[in-house]
């Protein structure tokens, strides 16, 4: 006779005898979808009346000029770095919608749309790009790390994971102080590996704080694909680990992620816990503006997720639906193009550097003594020789 | 007023600083129920609640990590890392997070909070219930850094760090956590950051401590006097902001400074306190600036007493630099 640790989990649970089984946790965390190929929804499934949907859909037009326009300007040189968001856009303005203003959002490094939708100007956002003069983040962050504190927009770092945390600490703060928000963490496939995802996720769980782990799974950490992340076949099955709710929807969707956000969010504010909610999209481009993914990932599978293009099949439904036509598309593309242009011109009208002083502050509540004391010491070596500062008299 | 150790006095600002203000809250491992396996947090889960007093999961980058969202939607988490030994795990948390909050968002978000921890040799702990990391985040812009060595100045620091508008990392003497014993006021009061305390006055050298390493500071300046070696001894209490006008004037008076610290002497906060000494008292030296320290070996076991900068050691360096 077998004593109790022999006994494998199989024999316990007749069920468990099927995870081994490939396949098993695709059809427990089935891909949800709204968006059918012909263009058409179920009318119950569309949660948006048609203004609102196709507001959407100008916000995810606008993303995908902004970032194909950042592209080409970082490699004019005008800009310094760039991390964009192609093919994503489903994914966040999906989640970002499906929130409420007063929830915070606590992003990654590629939810600038979700900032922009939260009420960051554009030119503001472009500034931050440029380091500039107006940038709000006084010139001290590469680009692609903006905060945006009247959107509830908190700070990029580019450690990944450590913004997960701080949501639980958010969500939590807020449940004692009696407030209704709901925090959304964004974070990326990779970041499932790091310890902050674990401690995170764990915490929340564990106390049912009102958060919504959003998981924009592009299938890329630079250039390691998703399967070589983790054995796990879904991200979303993680869930089960933490006794938290998990669900896996179609990321190019937007329709599919705005319900899902919509559910996470109101089993959070009902006190029922946290959702890690996996949005499964594609990295269309490269990881950044210092990546070339032609190294590592083969262009036939590209071609297959263009197909999916979340802007296609956002573009098909609407026509479809008769809530916008081919002139209204190619106005809306327009107006869109012209924004851009004139945001881009007003920001890089400003001076490209912030004044010294700025170098010192913020780093505390007020200066310490050797701030004021560098301070000096800088203005005087910028006072004694004016090449300080340039690059072009560096050492190398 | 009452007498109390060290640790009491943590736990009486603690709870002067949650009756004051409901945005206080505690959270780490076994701070809740059971109140700390160093009391620090005893009675506060019950006069508190399970809401503001928060046994956490066990990972100090949690319990960190989560403290940052308290803070920058409004609360004043005060986080327990059970020794200074584990604050690694969070390290990235506080180096990269917490003490750059304010900076990258370009000051529209603050980070105020205080990470609470006990550090420091001396108990038989061996490798990891012995060090002190306070170089570590002395090097972070962004971070402020208090050591207290005594229960007034644990209490009046402790309260201020709680208020303070930046965050503290906030170490906790534990060798003298309950042998210093002193009268401590009831109720609210605060001692400045950025401020140390000449403990003892004197002529011919100034030595300079913190935490548990200025009472071995305060034994071989006694032992010193009666050799007619005249000592001034100074209780940093404060690293970040440092309270340097005090150390320069006492040196620029005596002439010659011994720095104590427990730490390893490469890289340590000592090393940083000679190098702006000699910066600004260098007509003054009348000796090189002298550093009595732990050495640059992990931190030992059986031989601690051997490897801490106690006042035997520190009364040899008194001499030598005063006939130097």
């Amino acid at each position: 006779m077998r004593r109790e640790h022999e006994v494998s989990p199989v024999a316990r649970h007749p069920r468990l005898a099927e995870v081994d089984q490939p396949g098993f946790f695709l059809r427990e965390f089935p891909l949800q979808t709204v968006l059918r190929d012909d263009g058409t929804a179920d009318p119950a499934e569309v949660p948006l009346a048609d203004a609102d949907l196709v507001m959407l859909y100008r916000w995810m037009v606008l993303n995908r000029a902004l970032d194909e326009r950042m592209i080409t300007l970082q490699r004019q040189g005008r800009i310094g770095f760039y991390i964009g968001s192609i093919g994503e856009e489903a994914t966040i303005f999906g989640t970002a919608a499906g929130v409420e203003t007063r929830d915070w959002i606590f992003p990654c490094y590629r939810e600038h749309g979700a900032a922009l939708l939260r009420g960051l100007p554009l030119v503001t956002y472009l500034c931050d790009l440029f380091g500039n003069a107006r940038d709000v983040m006084k010139g001290r962050q590469m680009p692609c790390h903006e905060a945006w504190r009247p959107g509830r927009f908190a700070s990029i770092s580019s450690p990944i994971a450590t913004q997960i945390p701080h949501a639980v600490g958010a969500a939590w703060a807020a449940r004692l102080k009696g407030d209704d928000m709901v925090a959304l963490a964004y974070f990326g496939d990779g970041a499932t590996s790091a310890h902050d995802f674990h401690t995170g996720l764990n915490f929340a769980a564990l106390r049912k704080i009102p958060v919504i782990f959003a998981c924009r799974n592009n299938g890329w950490a630079i250039s390691v694909p998703r399967e070589r992340q983790t054995a796990a076949e879904t991200l979303a099955q993680k869930a089960l680990a933490y006794g938290m709710h998990g669900e896996r929807v179609d990321g190019n969707d937007l329709l599919a992620v705005l319900n899902a956000t919509r559910r996470a969010r109101a089993r959070a504010a009902a006190g029922e816990g946290p959702t890690l909610l996996e949005c499964v999209t594609y990295r269309l481009e490269g990881h950044s503006t210092s990546d070339d993914p032609r190294a590592y990932r083969p262009a036939d599978l590209v071609e297959t997720w263009k197909r999916k293009d979340p802007l296609l099949r956002m573009r098909r439904f609407l026509l479809r639906r008769g809530a916008l036509d081919e002139a209204a598309d190619a106005k809306l593309r327009d107006e869109v193009r012209e924004e851009l242009q004139r945001a881009l011109r007003e920001a890089e009208a400003f001076p490209p550097k912030p004044p010294l002083e700025t170098l010192f502050e913020d780093v505390y509540a007020e200066p310490l003594r050797q701030q004021r004391e560098q301070l000096r010491e800088l203005e005087a070596a910028v006072a004694a020789d004016p090449r300080v500062g340039n690059p072009r008299h560096a050492g190398t | 007023m009452p007498t109390m150790n060290v640790i009491q006095a943590v736990n009486d600002a603690l709870r002067v600083a949650m009756r004051q203000d409901p945005d206080v809250v505690v959270l780490g491992e076994d701070v809740g129920r059971f109140g700390g396996v160093f009391r620090a947090t005893q009675g506060l889960y019950d006069e508190f609640g399970a809401d503001r007093v928060i046994d956490t999961p066990l990972a100090e980058g949690g319990i960190v990590g989560t403290a940052v969202g308290m803070a920058l939607y409004g609360l004043r988490p005060v986080s327990e890392i059970q020794f200074a030994d584990f604050i690694f795990p969070a390290f990235d948390q506080i180096v990269n997070e917490v003490a750059k909050y304010r900076y990258r968002s370009g000051g529209q978000y603050a980070c105020p909070l205080v990470i609470r921890a006990p550090y420091g040799g001396g108990i038989r702990g061996g490798h990891y219930h012995s060090q002190s990391p306070e170089a570590h985040f002395i090097h972070t812009a962004g971070l402020k850094v208090v050591v207290p060595s005594n229960p007034h100045d644990a209490k009046g620091l402790l309260l201020a760090s709680i208020r303070d508008p930046d965050p503290v990392i906030f170490f906790e003497p534990k060798r003298v956590y309950r042998a210093a014993k002193g009268e401590v006021p009831e109720g609210d009061y605060v001692e400045p950051l950025g401020k140390a305390r000449v403990t003892r006055p004197g002529t011919q050298a100034t030595v300079i401590a913190w935490g548990a390493m200025w009472h071995e500071a305060d034994q071989a300046a006694r032992e010193a006097a009666a050799e007619g070696l005249d000592c001034e001894v100074i209780d940093l209490r404060s690293l970040q902001p440092l309270d340097l006008d005090a150390l320069v004037q006492s040196v620029s008076r005596t002439g010659r400074a011994i720095v104590v610290h427990e730490a390893p002497r490469t890289c340590g906060f000592g090393a940083e306190l000679s190098a702006l000494l000699q910066e600004r008292c260098f007509l003054h030296l009348e000796a090189p600036v002298r550093r009595v320290t732990g050495f640059d070996t992990p931190f030992p076991y059986t031989l601690e007493n051997e490897y801490l900068p106690r006042a035997p050691r520190i009364l040899q360096a008194i001499r030598e630099v005063v006939s130097y």
